[in-house]
């Protein structure tokens, strides 16, 4: 069977989630055989042979951490010489688009960006992208080269499928161009102990109607009551009430959750472009007019300062 | 020592009005007006303000689009670049990225440059490939997705916040950089500016004028291929209530009835 390169994001060994959705994905295409890089890639051996790895490629120098993406795109493209695979999958982070379209261009491929969905078809992969702010869902196939295509987190289920995961040191000889971007200083993000908000099954977000940073203590109340992620609208995180990392929109993060409820948000089209696929969408804004209503599977007209403790007492009431 | 920056910009369909594809699964750009891609705007002030720091320096916009490209370029210009150049050719018609990203190279390679800024994404594509893609092909560093910039002494520098780590970092020039929504608010053409536009220089350049066979580019030249395109089914109406004081629990009733609690 085909063999199909799944690149790795992991946080000192640690896999992500939507690298496991991948490999769930490659199996429809091939067999996955994982590239994981830096500093852990040989812990991530266990998790990636759960889900389907037979084989994971491992290499880890100090350029990887040192210099910005080409060091991992030299390691990828080792990668793909030594194993000739029918695809190469990789998570649509920043970083990850990057590495997989220089990719691309090196071995003389096309490139789908930010796939929801992948099968396998009659001439290769068939990647379904969700555009224009997901009001159009677009079939596209790579059709020169070996598909190199990137997918969004949330687009599949997550499924155990034990396979033999045999480690194999990848052999790497950096260009001369891969220590071109010197990375000098790193500032880890600190965790909020809430789920990733891409990742999370249920997001709660915040908007303009917030009317202040200290205000999101309400939001958040909801979201933990919940387990929930907490996102903000571009209006919220330009008035310094919320990080920008928190952001949802087509300028922050794509989200596609269970469930997705909107807080004093308007539903503009940018802010729409990265929650619209999300299964079920919630709003609670004192406008009846606001866009956002457009969306929604369950809405409420109200002013959230009152709705939204009422609904975090709720939750905690049901859930004991 | 002059530095020479040269600007991509792209033209798009205006997010706001109802995007669509045509028959042959490209953009409609007939249906919807189009303008310069909104995150367009931050590179180009970064520029600028790069500009106004240098002692000698020139900003040159640079599109690959259709003939009414040109309003991209002209508002550009009325912020302050000093030139633009406009890539036009039928044959680009249905390009994908590999493909643009092989044109702008082409014409930044025949421009002359010491620093490349592109925005972060286009609003249509949004692929956020082609800055990266561009220095692959220029064999310079990249740094990019910066959402703070600034150039000194021949090196770039720049703050990259990532999903996991906020990130400094640092190359020397020739290099290309793209920026944020977060580097700075652009600034408005003024009036004096708009005038000024009208009689700044637009080059025009075909396939031709960069060495490249029509048949690496357009629908013909494309490594992708759309099969097909849908509309979104509009969502079924979801039920809306006024709270009246139990609003909250009646979203919590809700809530649990989908399982969520
Ligand atoms: C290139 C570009 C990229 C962009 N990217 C993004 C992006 O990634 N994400 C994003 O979100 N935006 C983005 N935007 C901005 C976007 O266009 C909107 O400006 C933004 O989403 C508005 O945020 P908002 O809904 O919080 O604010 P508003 O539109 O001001 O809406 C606030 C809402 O809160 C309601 N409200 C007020 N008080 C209360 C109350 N007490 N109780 C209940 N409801 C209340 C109001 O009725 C209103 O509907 C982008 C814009 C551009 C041009
Ligand atoms: C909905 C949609 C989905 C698409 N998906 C794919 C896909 O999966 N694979 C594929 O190969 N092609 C795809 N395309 C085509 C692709 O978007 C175009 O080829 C495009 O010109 C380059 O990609 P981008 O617009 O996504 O650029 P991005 O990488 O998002 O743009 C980043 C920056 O590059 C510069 N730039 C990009 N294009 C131009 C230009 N024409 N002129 C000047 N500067 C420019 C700008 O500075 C811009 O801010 C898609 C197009 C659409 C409309």
């Amino acid at each position: 069977m085909a063999e199909v390169l799944v690149y790795v994001d992991h946080v000192d060994g640690a896999v992500r989630k939507p690298t496991l959705e991948l490999l769930t994905l490659a199996r429809r295409i091939g067999e996955p055989v994982a590239v994981a890089l830096g500093s852990g890639a040989e812990n991530t051996a266990a998790a990636l042979a759960e889900h389907g790895a037979v084989k994971v490629l491992t290499h880890d120098a100090a350029e990887y951490a040192d210099y910005l993406v080409v060091p991992k795109v030299d390691a990828l493209q080792a990668a793909y010489e030594a194993v000739s695979p029918a695809a190469v999958l990789v998570p649509s982070s920043a970083e990850g688009k990057e590495i997989a379209a220089r990719l691309a261009v090196r071995i003389g491929s096309g490139i789908i960006t930010d796939a929801v969905d992948l099968e396998a078809g009659d001439e290769g992969p068939v990647a379904t992208q969700s555009v224009f702010a997901a009001s159009f869902t677009t079939k596209s196939r790579v059709i020169k080269g070996t598909p190199v295509i990137t997918v969004k987190p949330n687009s599949a289920a997550v499924e155990a499928a034990p396979a033999a995961g045999a480690v194999e040191a990848l052999s790497v000889s950096f260009s001369e161009k891969a220590t071109g971007t010197k990375v000098t200083a790193r500032t880890p993000r600190e965790s909020t102990g809430r789920p990733e908000l891409t990742e999370a099954a249920i997001v709660v977000s915040g908007g303009r109607g917030v009317n202040g940073a200290e205000n999101f203590a309400i939001i958040e109340a909801l979201a933990d009551s919940l387990g929930a992620a907490v996102g903000a609208s571009r209006a919220a995180v330009d008035a310094g009430w919320y990080p920008h990392t928190n952001q949802v929109g087509q300028t922050g993060k794509s989200v596609s959750p269970q469930l997705y409820i909107a807080s004093g948000i308007s539903g503009a089209i940018q802010h729409r472009a990265g929650m619209q696929t999300s299964k079920t969408i919630v709003a609670i804004n004192k406008d009846a007019e606001a866009p956002i209503f457009d969306l929604v599977d369950y809405g409420v007209v109200g002013d959230l300062f009152e709705v939204v403790p009422q609904l975090t007492e709720e939750v905690k009431a049901r859930k004991g | 020592m002059s530095l020479r920056i040269v600007v991509t910009v792209k033209y798009v369909p205006d997010a706001t009005g109802d995007r669509h594809f045509a028959d042959d699964l490209t953009v409609d750009r007939d249906d919807v007006d189009g303008l310069l891609s909104e995150l367009d705007e931050y590179a180009v002030e970064q520029a600028l303000q790069i500009a106004e720091g240098a002692d000698d320096a020139e900003v040159t916009v640079l599109t690959v689009g259709p003939e009414d490209a040109k309003d991209a370029l002209r508002k550009a210009l009325s912020m302050g670049a000093d030139k633009a150049i406009h890539v036009e050719d039928d044959d680009l018609h249905g390009t994908d990225i590999i493909g643009t990203s092989l044109v702008l190279a082409k014409a930044i390679e025949k421009a002359g440059y010491d620093l490349v800024i592109s925005g972060m994404a286009s609003t249509d594509g949004t692929a956020g490939v082609v800055p990266a893609l561009l220095a692959e092909r220029l064999g310079v560093p990249q740094v990019t997705l910066l959402s703070e910039v600034s150039v000194e002494d021949g090196t770039v520098k720049g703050r990259r916040d990532g999903d996991t780590a906020s990130e400094q970092l640092e190359a020397s020039l020739p290099a290309v950089v793209s920026v944020t929504d977060q580097s700075g608010e652009a600034r408005y053409p003024s009036f004096k500016g708009i005038m000024a536009a009208k009689k700044k220089p637009v080059e025009s350049w075909d396939l031709s004028d960069l060495e490249i066979e029509a048949e690496e580019v357009g629908l013909e030249g494309a490594y992708t291929a759309v099969d097909t395109a849908a509309e979104r089914p509009a969502r079924t109406a979801g039920t809306i209530v006024k709270d009246e004081g139990e609003g909250g629990k009646q979203l919590a009733e809700f809530l649990a009835s989908q399982k969520f609690i």
